[in-house]
């Protein structure tokens, strides 16, 4: 099984790509075989000696980091300390100041999508065409209001379409962002901490759906969040950035769907706030 | 922050389904003590004739056909001044909102000027153009031009940059930036521009009639001052604060359509 999945893989390379390391396809495959049956078809990110400054404040300082196609990779990390400014350069939303940020192919701008913890939604258009807006230059398209409307299905809000913005709950808001980000099918979907302005039940159930929806469209996910229970809940990989540098890369293999609770999340969750915490005083212990 | 959400839905509480007729009681109170306190003598016709005479000068007027055409008159000239002065203050706004050149351009330079009180002018506009329809366009549409520019201006500089950002992030054209994103976002503000600019233009077009005018609502005032006409004056004044509502109430119709998505604006 796995051997056939390296080899369409393989075959579907260009000629011209990076070398790709083979340890990369084979993660790739398990990537693919934990969320559904296919490959990925999220786009694998490559960053290297990734630098930014605003200003004399240098934020980052030397990112190096490899994500296989599909993986879902949480960030964290205290505030300030560069997390989404990552985000926002992986995104393109930033100048570049070193270093560099690969797909691994020439991407089209609707294969990445962002999503923030404000919904950013236009207050003086309708659902529906607030979903429509998330087809960059494909809304002119005839099956515009269908792929919206399927869209907004997925988040579960398809009897919102005519409503305006203002009557929803922010958990609806965050659910037509979620929409509007996902109906271009992108391939690379990053968050920047999407459920920090919601409250714990709301949090808990956009969780399931983000998770959801990563598993059927099986795109790249990464995730900035300042909530280490929801980075372990989610991801299969965390980053701890402190001082603009990656300090801890964690794997978490816990199989879904994950018990939120579980003695081994709250073990990991646990070491993960231990490194982060560490990092500021050495004398914490939790 | 709660109390600020829920304002309008506490405004809803206070002026219920009623609203049209609430708001028309305390100006017809006015009228009826206004009508007891003349009929009674307690106040002189030659101070102030009483309503029912005012209502007649306003019939007898109206069959002559010379109200009418002393309406329309002014009614023209505000259009059209609020027309001109108008669609400059906008494009100015816009620009100025949008272009950081055209801003640094023009903009000190306005703001000098704002500072003139434009009724000032007057006796330079009258020397220019003298008595003619121009003189009267041009006083108002100068009027006009600030408080919609000014408002314009910070409607389009107000946008929230985070919806500026995400329109870009999704690929919108500067055309489409502008029309989905900027100019919906600036349109609240344009509208507080309106509702000013049109007081300021019924103001300008009263003082210009009635310095120098051969027609119109302040000429006929002015006729009727001449002649000891007291009721046609007091009719004037009612007709000009008649014309100043219904100017209003068409804004605020223009904002309640225009403006639907905002809880503040929809119907209460």
């Amino acid at each position: 099984m796995q051997e056939a999945l390296i080899q369409d893989a393989l075959r579907f390379r260009l000629p011209d790509a990076e070398p790709v390391d083979p340890s990369d396809i084979i993660e790739q495959a398990q990537v693919a075989r934990r969320g559904s049956d296919v490959i990925s078809r999220g786009l694998p990110l490559t960053i290297r000696g990734l630098r930014k400054s605003f200003g004399d404040h240098q934020v980052l300082r030397g990112i190096d980091l490899h994500i296989p196609a599909g993986q879902f990779v949480a960030i964290v990390g205290r505030s300030g300390c560069g997390k989404s400014t990552l985000l926002r350069l992986i995104a393109g939303l930033e100048t570049i100041d070193a270093g560099t940020v690969s797909f691994g192919e020439e991407i089209r701008p609707e294969d990445v999508r962002v999503m923030f913890q404000e919904p950013r939604l236009l207050p003086w258009a309708k659902v529906l065409s607030n979903v429509e807006v998330g087809l960059g230059r494909d809304r002119a398209s005839p099956d515009a209001q269908g792929r919206a409307e399927k869209a907004l299905a997925e988040v579960g809000l398809e009897e919102k379409r005519g409503q305006w913005p203002a009557v929803l709950s922010g958990g609806q808001k965050q659910r037509v962002a979620l929409a509007r980000a996902l109906v271009s099918d992108p391939r690379v979907l990053a968050f920047d901490e999407p459920l920090g302005a919601l409250d714990a039940l709301t949090r808990i159930s956009m969780q399931r759906l983000l998770e959801r929806v990563w598993r059927d469209q099986s795109f790249t996910a990464i995730l900035v969040t300042h909530d280490v229970a929801e980075a372990v809940a989610l991801a299969d990989r965390v980053l701890v950035i402190e001082d603009g540098r990656i300090a801890h890369d964690v794997r978490i293999d816990i199989p879904r769907p994950r018990r939120r609770g579980s003695a081994d999340l709250a073990a990991l969750e646990g070491s993960i706030l231990r490194d982060l915490l560490g990092a500021g005083d050495e004398s914490t212990d939790i | 922050m709660s109390l600020i959400e829920n304002l309008p839905r506490i405004r809803k509480l206070r002026l219920p389904r009623a609203d049209g007729v609430v708001q028309w009681i305390v100006p017809l109170a006015i009228i009826a003590i206004w009508q007891a306190a003349c009929v009674t003598g307690f106040v002189s016709s030659r101070v102030l004739p009483a309503p029912s005479d005012v209502a007649l000068a306003g019939w007898k007027l109206l069959l002559s056909g010379e109200l009418a055409q002393n309406i329309w008159v002014s009614f023209w000239r505000a259009g059209i001044g609020f027309i001109i002065g108008g669609s400059i203050g906008f494009a100015f706004g816009l620009a100025n909102g949008l272009s950081q050149l055209s801003s640094r351009l023009t903009d000190t330079t306005l703001q000098m000027v704002r500072n003139i009180p434009h009724l000032a002018l007057i006796p330079l506009v009258i020397l220019w153009f003298g008595i003619d329809e121009s003189a009267k366009l041009f006083l108002v549409a100068l009027g006009v031009f600030f408080p919609i520019y000014l408002n314009t201006l910070h409607g389009v500089r107000t946008v929230d940059p985070q919806l500026i950002e995400m329109g870009r992030i999704y690929g919108m054209t500067d055309s489409e930036l502008f029309r989905r994103v900027i100019f919906p976002g600036a349109l609240p503000s344009i509208f507080v521009g309106v509702r000013f600019a049109l007081g300021i233009m019924w103001l300008t077009l009263i003082v210009a009639e009635t310095i120098a005018a051969s027609s119109g609502l302040g000429y006929m005032a002015m006729q009727a001052r001449e002649l000891m006409q007291i009721d046609v004056v007091v009719l004037s004044i009612l007709i000009y604060a008649l014309l100043g509502k219904v100017a209003d109430s068409a804004s605020r119709a223009l904002e309640r359509l225009t403006l639907s998505w905002n809880p503040a604006f929809q119907k209460h």
